[in-house]
């Protein structure tokens, strides 16, 4: 889950990393509110949960009260990259000396958290990276021993930062590392990460993604964030089709079906499975010239049911007169089921199966049965003989008409 | 009593249908829920569920011979 | 011989009880696999196929006369993994296979630290496990024996993937080019797993039986730049031929998405499909674009390497 920047610094906060005195609301006239209570200048912040802020006109400076309730207004009427505000963050206009980067991501490859630390803050840290290597100072810490403050300590060292600013940042790193793990984050970021004037420091904005794993286990922080347990934030409104397939998997538990198609502009239906054979389907219809309509996925063992729900769904989409039954060779899903339930979908529909299935391909667990089906419809259907590709190749030749139905 | 659905036909004997012990069993058994013990104890016939069949015989092996029969429709009605 | 398991290997089930842990249970034993226990808590007395159930892994160790298990199959939900895994790492277990999906990462993190000091290895999560041809299989993998059989046939090449079923299509191809498998590994489709590509290597590396390696692979993650790096480092008798699915994510139109196993997701340029694919060239390793050209070019290879 990916948080805005409000909910952001409140996490960073809560960890007792200083913040600024700022405000949050979705109204323009509290908004002049809080900019009178923090007195001086001010800057106000579009909250979206997309980048490119600045540049769109979400950022705004103010001098009075009056002025940050006008752009207020402004930017809550703003849309950045289709995304509506979901309100405003009023903050003191910080006196900036100097901008740092903190922030923890997962290496993979070590396993473990990844510190990333630099003294060039408020840019984009993988162009610091890259363009000025050594001013980025790099550490893991540990998961089941205790994150202790000298993996901060080495991770500002790696920047060559030293001083009094080293011994004023190490807490702040540290406690970023801490609530990384505690709170389950993919991503804790704070840039910049501001040296004031007097010598302080504060977190001038904040960028936190949850696991999605995790949240379950984490309601009690969402709650505290003001955030109900059913809002969801993927990255994109789900489609039709996408909210069509989600409610056919959520109403069976047997096997787990899923479907996409932002992005996909297709006319061949794909009704494909499981992760890695899906992912190789789907590339194998696009090498051989084909243009799917959809990705899709069958996991595990579903019922006729919900492998009927999905065929319906892929067949529904406008501009799908075909569709693709395709797996790697399956031992848990079994063939005959899923034979059951895609010609039951076009039969539901008014539409002959021999037709409008261009191949099936899924070998493995009950395929003798699941031919047998297929056989009696009259719906071609290969065997692991049959690799992935020539079946995509047969699909997507039968679609373009190049070969006889 | 048969219930045929697009790929899986289902038959209870009309005699053997009475029997609640019978009937309870089967309910039990299916792990599709393809039969379920009616108000007065009878079995009946799920007819959503008939085409869900896994074709696992545990209601042939929870019933006498004959009893109860599982049908291919598309092997041209084959018992199970 | 075989990397990691062979017919004398023995092995627990953690979560025997489950619908999913009752029927790998079965697959296993008409493998030839030696099970010599399952773990649910509050089932102690039970039996599943013949295999006697108890509470803790240590009653288990009890119940052999001392003997630690080799392994576990961990097949309990997400929010109990780390605890049973803990449990077996903790019980002096050295091979621990998790199937569950959808753990948190910091779970997985502190359940591979753990095996690190204890000197155990981690395969998956989010796996089906491992299998070694005619001898014995740990986890899912290829479903029921006689399935299990027919995709997979003994012979020279290793297989690791991050996908289950792929595991299974791969060494079905193989198999039927005439190449067969030594071992195939299951390695799971999250994004932290307890053995990558590259940390199985030596293992492949120091078996005789295997003269070739299969990798399949997917967009997420920099297993692939460690492998390549693993190969830059050691001079490998074993040429590589891989196999990157999930090409198509790399359009303008799925960033940021997701597709298939957890680990998929794109975070930095690094991880896309074609980054890969370069560097896995670099590396010597061959990219093939169909899985049906993976035996010819495994043949290939296997023929450069005798001249
Ligand atoms: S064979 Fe199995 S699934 Fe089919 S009706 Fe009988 S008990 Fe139910």
């Amino acid at each position: 889950m990916r948080f805005y920047e409000y909910e952001a610094r409140e996490i960073v906060k809560r960890a007792g990393i200083p913040v600024t005195d700022y405000g949050f609301t979705a109204d323009a006239g509290e908004a002049g509110q809080i900019a009178e209570r923090i007195g001086g200048s001010t800057v106000i912040k579009s909250q979206v949960l997309t980048g490119g802020r600045m540049k769109a006109g979400g950022v705004k400076f103010a001098d009075t009260p009056g002025e940050a309730e006008a752009h207020a207004a402004d930017i809550l009427k703003l849309e950045i990259n289709g995304h509506a505000a979901r309100g405003v963050l009023v903050d003191p206009r910080a006196q900036v000396k100097q901008e740092y980067y903190a922030g923890v991501v997962w290496d993979g490859t070590a396993k473990k958290p990844l510190i990333l630390f630099s003294d060039m803050g408020g840019i984009d840290i993988e162009q610091v990276a890259e363009e000025h290597p050594d001013h980025v100072g790099r550490a893991h810490v540990p998961t089941l021993l205790p994150v202790s403050d000298f993996h901060a300590k080495q991770a500002i060292a790696g920047a060559g930062v030293t001083g009094r600013q080293m011994q004023r940042l190490i807490p702040i790193v540290s406690r970023l590392a801490q609530l990384f793990q505690t709170d389950d984050m993919t991503l804790a970021e704070i840039n910049p990460l501001a040296e004031l004037e007097d010598g302080s420091f504060v977190a001038l904005d904040a960028h936190m993604e949850m696991e999605k794993e995790a949240e379950g286990r984490q309601r009690e922080l969402l709650r505290a964030l003001g955030i109900a347990d059913d809002e969801e934030r993927d990255g994109h409104e789900p489609s039709t089709f996408e909210s069509a397939v989600s409610a056919i998997d959520a109403a069976d538990h047997r096997g787990v079906i899923q479907g996409k198609d932002t992005g996909f502009h297709g006319d061949l239906g794909l009704v494909i499975g499981a992760g890695g054979g899906s992912l190789t389907l789907t590339d194998a219809v696009q090498s051989v010239g084909g243009s799917p309509a959809n990705y899709s996925e069958i996991g595990g063992n579903p019922s006729v049911a919900k492998a009927c729900g999905l065929a319906k769904a892929v067949l529904q989409k406008d501009g799908v007169e075909k569709i693709a039954v395709m797996m790697s060779i399956v031992s848990n899903t079994r063939v005959d089921i899923v034979a059951r339930g895609v010609i039951k979908a076009c039969i539901e529909l008014g539409k002959d199966p021999a037709e409008t299935i261009s191949v099936f391909r899924i070998p493995g667990a009950w395929e003798e049965e699941g031919f047998k089906i297929l056989r009696r419809y009259g719906v071609e259907h290969f065997d692991r003989s049959v690799s992935m590709h020539e079946a995509a190749q047969r699909a997507v030749d039968k679609i373009q008409g190049t070969t006889a139905p | 009593m048969r219930t045929d659905a697009l790929f899986i036909g289902i038959e209870i004997d009309d005699e053997a249908a009475k029997d609640t012990a019978l009937a309870a069993k089967l309910e039990e058994v299916c792990p599709v829920d393809i039969y379920a013990q009616a108000a007065d104890g009878t079995a009946q016939i799920v007819a959503v569920n008939v085409d869900e069949c896994v074709l696992c015989r545990l209601c042939l092996d929870a019933s006498p011979d004959g009893a109860v029969r599982v049908l291919k429709l598309y092997e041209d009605g084959a018992e199970l | 011989m075989s990397i990691l398991i062979d017919k004398s290997t023995t092995f627990i089930v953690q979560g025997i009880t489950g619908r999913e842990a009752v029927n790998l249970t079965r697959e296993c034993l008409d493998f030839g696999s030696k099970i010599v226990g399952g773990v649910t808590p509050g089932r102690k007395g039970r039996e599943v196929h013949g295999v006697p159930v108890f509470d803790t892994v240590a009653q288990v160790v009890e119940h052999n006369g001392g003997a630690v298990p080799d392994g576990s199959v961990v097949t309990v939900p997400p929010a109990f993994t780390k605890d049973a895994v803990f449990e077996a790492l903790e019980a002096g277990i050295g091979l621990v296979v998790i199937v569950t999906e959808r753990i948190p990462r910091r779970d997985v993190a502190q359940m591979v630290e753990l095996a690190d000091l204890r000197g155990a290895r981690i395969i998956g999560p989010n796996c089906l496990g491992l299998i070694v041809p005619g001898v014995a299989k740990m986890g899912g993998i290829g479903g029921p024996a006689k399935d299990a059989a027919k995709a997979y046939g003994p012979g020279r090449v290793g297989v690791m993937s991050r996908s289950g079923g792929m595991t299974t299509e791969i060494s079905s191809t193989l198999t039927a080019a005439g190449l067969g498998v030594s071992t195939a590994i299951s390695i799971g489709g999250d994004a932290i797993i307890g053995s990558a590509y590259a940390e199985l290597m030596p293992l492949f590396e120091a078996d005789e039986q295997t003269e070739a390696i299969v990798i399949y692979t997917e967009p997420g993650g920099r297993m692939e730049a460690q492998l390549s790096e693993w190969v830059a480092e050691h001079d490998s008798r074993l040429p590589i031929v891989a196999f990157m699915a999930g090409r198509f994510m790399d359009s303008e139109e799925m960033k940021g998405m997701s597709f298939g196993h957890a680990g998929t997701i794109v975070e930095g340029k690094e991880d896309t499909a074609a980054q890969k694919i370069e560097r896995l060239q670099a590396a010597g390793i061959q990219v093939v674009e169909r899985i049906d050209e993976i035996p010819d070019a495994v043949k290939a290879r296997l023929h450069e390497g005798a001249a």
